[in-house]
């Protein structure tokens, strides 16, 4: 009980803190910090119209961030969801040029599965390099996530090209009948469904089947899965894959839903985004989805900002920094004994006593 | 390719490699000096973005380049002691905490740089090595950066230092052996973020040649992930800052290879030239590397090495 008490408490008291640096920070600058937090609640969940942007940006977030977790929980440090995410997208608006697609939702989860099938294929390999070469895989990712950005601005500005397109490269657009619609109209799509189903979906696997279990023995102690005869590295791969999956799927509905085609504001930071998202989360697939909805948020309220108060577009990325540090920082305080800092102001300082009386307590 | 193309070629090459090496030098160097230690510091890109803002800022501020040159320093020491401090806190990742301030170091230089998109600031005198040649063309490729012979040096030094000085010791000790480290009665955290401080004022040193050599403005876009890179970079040139010196030029050649071909009319597979420092890094990776066996000369503690 304590320790779920401390792992929502410590968060939410070290993002206070994010905000209350970051209005410090503005009022630097010369703006209002109160007017910067009305305006950033506001923008992120004021209205409707505010919701439905903070929803439309968290839903990537939601499936890259899975990206991040389904690997960490077998052992491994993905931070190359970007590659995947990008890949994802590609494969999504490349698949039209390879067959012919029916304009039904059978040709829509087509071009979403294109897009998880190359997420998969680009996440597994570094888990690959890893088990079978022994590659750190933190490295490989980021190092094939920037390949496959170089893929993609080649395939996107060369033999996949819609002519059409002068001044920003783009492939041909998504048909009609492919594309990925509102839900009941709005402007949230789909994809957000999708984010959150996979978010609870993955949830659930890891913590009620066995394949899933497995797969959390692997990554908290490889020792005992090797004794029971666990087969890491299928394991491994499998939540790679998984993960790499999801990003793709990202990547897909970003295509598929918001830019229609492929182009290079497919490349816009949400698979380093989701890393936070993870890391916030603690690898918790159910908690991704508060986490997401809340950087989605800050993303919304970035623009707000601009417009209002005349701040640059960068703040918003100031105060995800700030928020990111102190939440990681707050770790450190989750195995603090609180009673024991309560109790040591008390205490008689200086004399050679209390010291060895601390040292006592401390021991 | 025809025989009187081949020298524009050529000297776009080697041009670039000497343009576009030297902040790869540098960051490659001062993750080099942060590695030795224990640690990874991916914010260096953060610490490459910000210090590029700080110099040019304190260029155009002071109307002198070299002022501008200690701003970066100074601003990637601090910004790199901010990740060696949280690392050295309990339960910290330092790969989380390396993201997190490259979020927070990018997000800064954008917000404090921008009014400074449009003026312009004094630049770095480059000094001409190319008076031997007189085709226009070399010489303009032989217009050195004046930090490059700095870089020369400062690899020079921290070689000759993790070989020779007490100090480069300490810091290798700490990087092989916490527990070596603490038996001889020294602090590990206090070495790592000292060498993590460093470190960043070596890779401020990169963003200053961004913002005051090559390209030589200031733009949100001035990095192009050269700090991400430097992790890749340490990894082969196998932690050692002379093989360092040799990694970055050999980058800045790769990255040089699509624009060289441009220049001469050759413009298709621009994207996947520069795409060819990953691949060539992650093959060298693939060679080196065996499961259950940490990477040739890598330091014992470094995560990322296991």
């Amino acid at each position: 009980m304590r320790d779920a008490v401390a792992a929502v408490a410590l968060p939410v008291a070290a993002l206070l803190a994010a905000l209350a640096l970051f209005g410090l920070f503005v009022w630097l600058g010369g703006a209002s910090p109160v007017e910067t937090w009305v305006l950033l609640f506001k923008g992120a969940f004021g209205d409707w119209f505010s919701w439905q942007n903070t929803l439309q940006r968290a839903a990537p977030l939601m499936l890259t961030a899975l990206c991040v977790a389904l690997p960490a929980r077998a052992g491994l440090v993905i931070i190359g969801g970007e590659g995947a995410l990008v890949l994802g997208g590609l494969a999504a608006a490349a698949l039209p040029y390879a067959m012919p697609l029916p304009g039904s939702i059978v040709g829509t989860a087509l071009v979403c599965l294109a897009g998880m099938a190359a997420g998969a294929a680009w996440i597994a390999l570094a888990g690959a390099l890893r088990q079978y070469r022994g590659v750190n895989e933190t490295i490989s990712s980021l190092l094939l996530a920037y390949t496959a950005i170089a893929i993609f601005k080649q395939l996107v500005e060369g033999p996949l090209r819609d002519p059409a397109t002068l001044n920003k490269p783009s492939t041909r657009a998504l048909a009609e009948g492919l594309r990925i619609g509102g839900i009941a109209g709005y402007d949230v799509h789909w994809g957000l469904a999708l984010g959150v189903l996979a978010c609870v979906g993955l949830g659930l696997w890891l913590a009620l089947t066995a394949r899933g279990f497995s797969v959390r023995v692997v990554g908290g102690n490889p020792r005992t899965a090797q004794l029971v005869g666990l087969p890491a590295s299928r394991l491994i791969l499998l939540a790679c894959a998984l993960g790499g999956a999801c990003a793709g799927l990202a990547g897909a509905v970003e295509v598929a839903a918001v830019h229609t085609n492929a182009n290079a504001s497919l490349i816009a930071g949400y698979g380093y985004a989701g890393i936070l998202v993870a890391f916030i989360a603690r690898q918790n697939p159910f908690a991704i989805i508060p986490v997401a909805i809340l950087f989605g948020g800050f993303g919304a309220a970035g623009s707000l900002l601009q417009r209002r108060l005349g701040l640059p577009d960068a703040s918003v990325q100031v105060l995800q920094g700030i928020a990111f540090v102190l939440i990681l920082a707050s770790e450190a305080l989750r195995d603090l004994d609180w009673r024991a800092v309560w109790q040591r102001p008390r205490l008689p300082s200086g004399t050679v006593e209390a010291q060895v009386a601390l040292a006592g307590k401390a021991a | 390719m025809p025989a009187d193309a081949l020298i524009p070629f050529l000297a776009a090459i080697v041009g670039g490699a000497l343009r576009v090496g030297v902040p790869f030098l540098f960051v490659s160097l001062g993750e080099c000096l942060t590695e030795k230690s224990g640690r990874i510091n991916l914010g260096l890109e953060g610490v490459l973005v910000l210090s590029a803002c700080a110099a040019f800022g304190g260029s155009y501020l002071s109307g002198s380049p070299w002022i501008g040159v200690l701003f970066a320093a100074c601003t990637g020491a601090a910004l790199a002691l901010l990740h060696g401090v949280l690392c050295s806190l309990p339960r910290v990742n330092d790969v989380a905490t390396g993201i997190a301030l490259m979020l927070l170091g990018t997000g800064l230089a954008f917000y404090l740089g921008k009014p400074l998109i449009q003026p312009q600031a004094a630049q770095l005198p480059p000094v001409a090595l190319g008076g031997w040649s007189d085709s226009p063309v070399v010489q303009a490729a032989l217009q050195i950066n004046p930090l490059l012979p700095l870089g020369l040096l400062l690899a020079a030094a921290l070689y000759a230092g993790f070989a020779r000085t007490r100090w480069g010791l300490l810091v290798r000790l700490a990087g092989d052996s916490a527990s070596a480290t603490k038996a001889l009665g020294y602090s590990v955290n206090a070495i790592r973020i000292a060498a993590t401080s460093a470190g960043g004022a070596v890779a401020g040193l990169g963003g200053a040649s961004l913002t005051l050599f090559y390209p030589g403005s200031w733009n949100e876009g001035i990095s192009s992930g050269q700090g991400l890179i430097a992790v890749a970079l340490v990894i082969f040139a196998r932690w050692s800052p002379l093989r360092c010196v040799g990694a970055a030029l050999l980058f800045g050649g790769a990255g040089a290879i699509g624009p060289a071909l441009q220049s001469i009319g050759i413009s298709q597979g621009y994207y996947l030239f520069s795409a060819v420092p990953y691949v060539l890094t992650l093959v060298i990776l693939v060679i080196s590397c065996r499961p259950g066996k940490v990477a040739a000369g890598s330091p014992g503690e470094l995560s990322s090495a296991r």
